[in-house]
């Protein structure tokens, strides 16, 4: 799908088009790849879909905000120390923070869902979703917010293409956590995580701590959210930081999550980026007289769509087994 | 069968709607006084009504505000019946419904609006109204075979792409919609033989008996009448059955002999005929709408509106349209209560201090002042509320309103015992 958008770029537009979409698709990417491996870890391990990832996502973003301009904590108490470390201290506290946050969420009202069917359990996350994301756009208030973010509106100047400093801690920021991620899973507690993704029942037979591992992921859910939140929240997307729309950015990561399979984390990462070429392409090259701009917006959409017809449980996921 | 309500002698009498006296009488008062109270309450210029004494205990329901709000709630009730056979009824979760809203009110536009600078032909009600439906239904036919293949949360997360798409559509397709944040207009609610100036029945304007929100009010309740016998006879039908087979284990159904396929896509064609009326009439009630109004919340809103009330039943799909509709207006009123109960000091004073922010430098849950100040505005509170009942409902109550309602009535039936 891609190299063949790439094909079509290359023979009608120019090579620093091409090469400012691929920038932008990887670093759009970027974000998609953290919220849905987000939204892939808590499916697995709890069985939850999430919906109320978006409203985490600007609740972290909100959070560093607070930490590294309102208050400017834990900066206040080393005046001597770099501006970037400040900042990054800042941004560690915010995220313990986002985590406690979804361990809460997790504990209050998930975990007395435990067993009941997965789309009311998919519809609490929306209750809590509206609830979180309301209360979180009220603190903003109607301003943006910004993050203080140390790279600012830097870009890097190759001549041929413009790339921002921020795109490049995108994609090297998502990679590093990917990794992660990954090297997580090989661990102790991620392999009890995997084995409570296979069968919880069976797991909590072998000794693991079951509701330990529901919280454990909810935290690095919440976690990877608000780092996509940090993401959306810095230039070139919203200069001006977070703001209330910053919460619906995380539904167009729900093509990426269909596109990889719902219970797939390679498929997520993989899903994230192939969804935000796909829609830096699409907004670079494809304009329709017909129905105006934007046409980049929905083409995660219509991706999914596609991809639904011909594979109904996404490119990675693992095909349903029905019987009576 | 006197004092014996509950001996049915015959199937139709065990499967009639109202299969007990009690049932008859008092849904035959509720639907009486529903009708008698725009009646009512009369007095005042520009508000002259038949009555002008006031229903007790239900009066207030008889001002025009909440006239209005109760026509809202029909509207809503019949959009939320339509997603109750497809989500309630034949268990696929749908966020699409705002889409199919929406696809309804523009082909109510298109045909239904005076012609003028937006696409619109000026046909009277009778053809856009069944029109908008059919639309819809057609649209959700097409749409059907990727749904029906894809199943459970997949299926809901295709049709919240469907809403992106179809609010992309309408913010760009300007000649028909009016572009982005500008909207159009919508045929009013006005029922005409054909293109006539004066049309037989006309809601937006007061009448000798009636003020505008009344006839509005009667007219979107006796749609809603029609539509819950609709939703009511095709729930307890042999497509109604099929429907609850496939919700409860879909391969059993086939084993059955239920065409799983050919039910699904029925189950999307139904629900999206409602979902097409309940959009053409609500853009026609309220006259004006941007595009913007066919988003993820409405359809949120719908699933709200049936777990609240009670996923897969009819009368609980009515509550709780009833229920959301009202609540934004419930939660001002007690706000403002509140606000007013802080001012005059007492023992109330004390509970209301905490919630109630009053000043820029006042600590508040909830504030009544304009602008970006402290606590929560009335809105945003409406919505945290909003979202906090369908936590506690589908924590607590599965059943949502219609559960209450049977707990409260085997009570009253077993009183004084308790079973």
């Amino acid at each position: 799908m891609n190299e063949t958008l790439l094909i079509l770029a290359a023979e009608g537009g120019e090579p620093s088009k091409v090469a400012e979409a691929v920038a932008e698709g990887l670093s759009l990417g970027a974000i998609y790849a953290l919220l849905a491996m987000g939204f892939v870890i808590i499916f697995k391990a709890t069985q939850v879909l999430n919906f109320a990832h978006g409203a985490l996502s600007a609740l972290g973003a909100f959070l560093v905000a607070s930490f590294a301009t309102l208050i400017n904590f834990p900066g206040r108490f080393m005046e001597g120390a770099p501006e970037w470390l400040q900042w990054t201290l800042s941004v560690i506290v915010a995220l313990i923070a986002a985590a406690l946050v979804g361990m809460l969420l997790e504990r209050l009202f998930l975990r007395p869902m435990v067993g009941e069917e997965l789309f009311a359990v998919a519809i609490v996350t929306l209750g809590i979703d509206i609830a979180l994301r309301n209360i979180t756009n009220d603190w903003i208030g109607t301003d943006s917010r910004p993050l203080g973010d140390p790279w600012g509106t830097n870009v890097l100047d190759l001549g041929w293409v413009t790339i921002a400093h921020t795109e490049i801690a995108q994609i090297i920021v998502s990679l590093i956590l990917v990794s992660a991620v990954a090297l997580f899973f090989r661990s102790r507690t991620g392999i009890a995580m995997r084995a409570t993704a296979f069968d919880q029942e069976a797991a909590r037979a072998q000794g693991i701590n079951v509701g330990r591992i529901f919280s454990i992921s909810w935290a690095i859910g919440a976690v990877l959210a608000a780092v996509a939140g940090i993401f959306v929240s810095v230039f070139p997307r919203r200069a001006a930081g977070v703001d209330p729309a910053t919460a619906f950015f995380a539904f167009k990561a729900f093509p990426a999550i269909i596109l990889g399979g719902l219970d797939s984390v390679v498929g997520a990462v993989i899903g994230g980026f192939a969804v935000g070429l796909a829609e830096a392409f699409a907004g670079e090259f494809i304009t329709f007289d017909f129905l105006g701009a934007g046409f980049g917006g929905i083409v995660p959409y219509l991706l999914m769509l596609l991809v639904l017809l011909i594979r109904p449980y996404g490119l990675f996921g693992t095909e349903e087994i029905r019987r009576v | 069968m006197r004092g014996r309500p509950l001996l049915f002698t015959s199937y139709e009498s065990d499967q009639s709607m109202l299969n007990t006296t009690t049932k008859r009488i008092v849904m035959l008062v509720f639907l009486g006084l529903l009708v008698l109270l725009p009646f009512t309450g009369g007095g005042g210029p520009g508000n002259e009504r038949l009555f002008e004494f006031n229903i007790p205990f239900i009066g207030f329901l008889s001002a025009n505000d909440w006239l209005q709000l109760m026509g809202t709630a029909c509207i809503f009730a019949i959009g939320a019946l339509g997603l109750n056979l497809l989500t309630g009824l034949a268990g696929q979760v749908s966020l699409g419904h705002a889409f199919f809203m929406g696809i309804g009110a523009y082909t109510a536009a298109w045909l239904g609006a005076p012609e003028g600078p937006l696409l619109g032909l000026g046909l009277p009600i009778w053809i856009w109204l069944p029109a908008a439906g059919l639309v819809a239904a057609a649209i959700g036919v097409f749409v059907g075979p990727t749904a029906v293949r894809v199943r459970g949360l997949y299926l809901a997360i295709v049709t919240l792409g469907l809403v992106f798409i179809g609010e992309y559509v309408f913010r760009n397709w300007r000649s028909l919609t009016g572009g982005s944040q500008a909207g159009r207009s919508f045929p009013r609610l006005d029922v005409r033989l054909w293109k006539e100036e004066t049309p037989i029945i006309q809601t937006t304007q007061s009448g000798e008996w009636l003020t505008s929100s009344g006839k509005g009010f009667l007219f979107l309740l006796a749609l809603l009448v029609v539509f819950t016998l609709i939703a009511k006879n095709i729930q307890r039908t042999r497509v109604g059955r099929a429907f609850q087979s496939i919700r409860d284990r879909d391969v059993a159904a086939e084993v059955m002999g239920v065409n799983e396929f050919r039910y699904k896509l029925l189950a999307f064609g139904l629900s999206s005929f409602f979902a097409g009326v309940a959009g053409a009439l609500l853009a026609g009630y309220f006259g004006r709408t941007i595009p913007e109004r066919w988003d993820l919340l409405l359809s949120v809103q719908f699933i709200a509106i049936i777990l609240i009330g009670g996923a897969g039943t009819t009368s609980g799909t009515l509550m709780g349209a009833a229920f959301v509709i009202m609540l934004p207006r419930a939660v001002q009123n007690s706000t403002e209560w509140l606000k007013s109960a802080v001012d005059e000091g007492g023992f109330i004073a004390a509970i209301a201090d905490p919630i109630v922010a009053t000043s820029q430098t006042d600590f508040g849950i909830v504030s009544t002042l304009p602008g970006v100040g402290p606590g929560l505005s009335v809105l945003q509170l409406n919505q945290v509320i909003y979202g906090l009942l369908i936590i506690v409902f589908l924590i607590f109550e599965p059943l949502g309103l219609y559960g209450i309602w049977l707990r409260v009535r085997n009570y009253w039936k077993g009183w004084p015992f308790t079973y």
